[in-house]
């Protein structure tokens, strides 16, 4: 098929996951070209990576995911050996700036577009050696040594700089924030990332099935099994197998209790920020609660490597589905009473209204998915119905109804997570009252050369993993793709109408991940 | 803030008792007691993640929740490693964290102490194998500062965690 009558013809990858097609850009005209039609249709760019394929006798490639109404064109472009330079996708789609900065530290390909600096590379290897190089072998001896990084300067009469990280105070994840401010104003804040990574992509090479799912389910720690499912829905695209369906009503069982988890324990932390120290108590008590069902009924207090591909490692008997059930009714009952108070609570919403403020406009021109795009208003969500888009199973037969709220302050991101908690329990309700019998697990016979895309909507967001098998039937390239590529950036702007004693209420309200990150 | 209130009150008291250190103590091999004769039962922690996947931290997170209750055993999380008196770091620690972190353990006033937290951390089990050196990342925390206790896990649980943390403090 084709979208929007551009010469590129798609064709839909098998299996039974989100809706992906995958075309071949002839060269960099197409490419550019594709990429203006899918932003002239309000599409957005759900990941951007490259691969070597000189070993196979070709060159370098440069890979693309789009989100469209209808699924995401998934779409690569060949590049010469000798000369690898693409068209830079950054002058329609923002959000490409980091990734194609993050595919040459890796690669050595490079996007022709102005913004060269370096991101994930700060100096722990040379600037001449790209790791993910097939014929990279044992990095070279180098020292460690920290190279300066350009930040934008910010000038004018007692404009000045507060550096804040990598190690910041709290039990957070590293990263650098440079706020520049005069007074209390924030006149530009500007991230630099990449402290956390630790060449993930490289170890994926070369790993089987069962190795990639324990690495790519430690992508991000608090979303193992958005990625783990998006890893199987790849692997399973790749290999053209079926999950039964049981696994799927489990995985999507997992899923939910992983995005209640999550924003059980933001929705405390943030009103621990605004300085109610109640908040942080009563729904890290809940949380607490419902890991340790995790740990009961799943084995793992995070659900951790209970989905692989072709299936789910757990089950559930009659006696934990009842477990599962009642514990939806309590903790329902006890968030919404914790809701009425976080609602009444004057001191709180002075806080969190108008706070961090983004629009839609701004959502969708950096290509922000997931919770912190509904906050603006935006119908974004893999697992629910839309025009032209229907979810894959088990969604399309659970009807999610997707959370939105218009306002896109923290008030609305809070208002987003708690009405998400709410559809979640129902949803958890649902898949325990009607699970399909059968196997949990379909056998997975690797297809050499096999290519596959897997998205899913995990409580941040879209999570994409894309792999590509060898001749061998294992890991040839996997990129697993964390919405908090698209979400940093747009952290930037939310943070320019207040001041920086808000900035860690702002930076809650949307969790971002480091380690998903900077992989 | 009469449901605020009530809900207080309705709650209770949930804390869970501190968990028996057993034969952690023993694991421990820099330890000198004259430090712990310094620190006592009173400890402050500076947080260190250099590298993790982030479950470590949300465990770590855990321990402040009401169940364990960690401040009520006089053990408090601070901002800077100035003002503390151990270290507790997460990840496989990785080459852009390197410097950060040998920056954060000269800064930590003797005398001090290291607990290394997780799999990656430890580097043990398969975890710490697939996350072990490269490129990257230069090796589990000892490769990069001194330790004294190691907590294994993927991640941790918080009574693991706690028992790492008391086993480094406690004078038998």
């Amino acid at each position: 098929m084709r979208f929007h009558a551009e010469p590129i013809e798609f064709t839909r990858q098998p299996g039974l996951g989100a809706p992906i097609w995958h075309g071949h850009a002839a060269d960099g005209e197409d490419w550019l070209r594709f990429a203006i039609s899918v932003h002239r249709h309000d599409g957005r760019l759900a990941a951007l990576w490259g691969s070597d394929e000189r070993a196979s006798g070709g060159g370098f490639r440069v890979h693309a995911v789009f989100a469209l109404d209808e699924g995401w064109p998934y779409l690569i472009l060949d590049l010469p050996a000798d000369d690898p330079v693409y068209p830079d996708l950054a002058g329609i789609f923002p959000a490409a700036s980091r990734m194609q900065r993050a595919t040459y530290d890796l690669l050595g390909i490079r996007h022709d577009g102005e913004d060269q600096r370096p991101w994930l590379r700060h100096g722990g290897w040379p600037e001449n050696w790209f790791p993910l190089r097939h014929d990279a072998g044992d990095p070279p001896a180098h020292e460690n040594q920290a190279t300066d990084y350009d930040f934008v300067q910010v000038g004018g009469e007692g404009a000045h700089e507060i550096p804040v990280g990598p190690i910041h105070a709290g039990i957070i994840e590293p990263g650098h924030f440079r706020f520049s401010v005069v007074g209390e104003r924030i006149l530009r804040m500007e991230e630099r990332l990449g402290y956390q990574h630790k060449g993930t992509e490289r170890r994926l090479a070369g790993a089987d099935f069962a190795t990639g799912a324990k690495l790519v389910g430690r992508v991000s720690g608090d979303s193992t099994v958005a990625f783990a499912w998006a890893f199987a829905d790849a692997i399973e695209a790749a290999c053209g197998v079926t999950p039964p369906a049981r696994a799927l009503a489990i995985r999507a069982l997992l899923l939910e209790r992983e995005r209640i988890a999550n924003h059980l324990g933001d929705l405390g932390a943030l009103g621990n920020d605004a300085a109610l120290a109640f908040g942080l108590s009563q729904f890290f008590r809940l949380k607490e609660d419902w890991v340790r069902l995790n740990a009961a009924v799943f084995g793992h207090r995070f659900l951790m490597d209970t989905i692989v591909p072709g299936g789910v490692v757990v089950d559930v008997d009659a006696e934990k589905l009842v477990a599962l059930t009642t514990q939806c009714e309590t903790i329902g009952r006890e968030v919404k009473e914790l809701q009425r108070i976080y609602d009444d609570h004057s001191g709180l919403q002075d806080r969190f209204l108008t706070t961090g403020a983004i629009d839609s406009a701004l959502a969708r021109e950096l290509s922000l998915s997931g919770m912190a795009a509904r906050a603006t208003g935006m119908l974004l969500d893999a697992r629910c119905f839309r025009q032209g888009y229907e979810p894959p199973p088990p969604w399309s037969r659970l009807a999610v109804r997707p959370a939105l709220d218009e306002r896109g302050d923290v008030a609305a991101r809070i208002a987003v997570r708690f009405a998400e908690i709410h559809e979640s329990l129902r949803l958890i309700r649902l898949i325990c009252a009607d699970l399909p019998d059968g196997e949990t697990r379909a056998t997975v016979t690797p297809v050499p050369d096999g290519v596959g895309v897997g998205v899913v909507e995990g409580w941040r967001g879209e999570v994409v993993v894309g792999v590509q098998l060898g001749k061998d039937g294992r890991l040839a390239r996997c990129h697993p793709h964390d919405p908090s590529w698209q979400a940093w950036p747009v952290l930037e702007h939310a943070v320019l109408k207040d001041i920086v004693p808000d900035f860690p209420l702002i930076n809650k309200s949307f969790n971002l991940s480091y380690s998903g990150h900077d992989i | 803030m009469l449901a605020l209130l009530k809900r207080i009150t309705k709650t209770g008291i949930v804390s869970e008792p501190a968990p028996d250190v057993g034969d952690m103590r023993r694991e421990i091999d820099r330890l000198q007691d004259e430090v712990l004769k310094i620190l006592g039962r009173a400890l402050t922690i500076r947080e260190v993640d250099a590298g993790s996947c982030n479950a470590c931290e949300l465990e770590i997170h855990a321990l402040n929740n009401p169940y364990y209750n960690l401040e009520g055993s006089g053990i408090k999380f601070v901002a800077s490693p100035r003002h503390a008196d151990m270290l507790l770091v997460t990840g496989p620690v990785t080459k852009n964290m390197e410097n950060a972190l040998k920056i954060a353990y000269e800064c930590t006033p003797d005398p001090k102490l290291v607990v290394a937290a997780g799999d990656c951390g430890c580097g043990c089990g398969e975890i710490g194998r697939l996350f072990g050196p490269n490129y990257a990342t230069v090796g589990p925390v000892e490769a990069v500062i001194p330790v004294d206790v190691k907590v294994p896990g993927c991640p941790p649980t918080p009574i693991a965690l706690m028992q790492g943390i008391l086993a480094a403090i406690k004078t038998r």
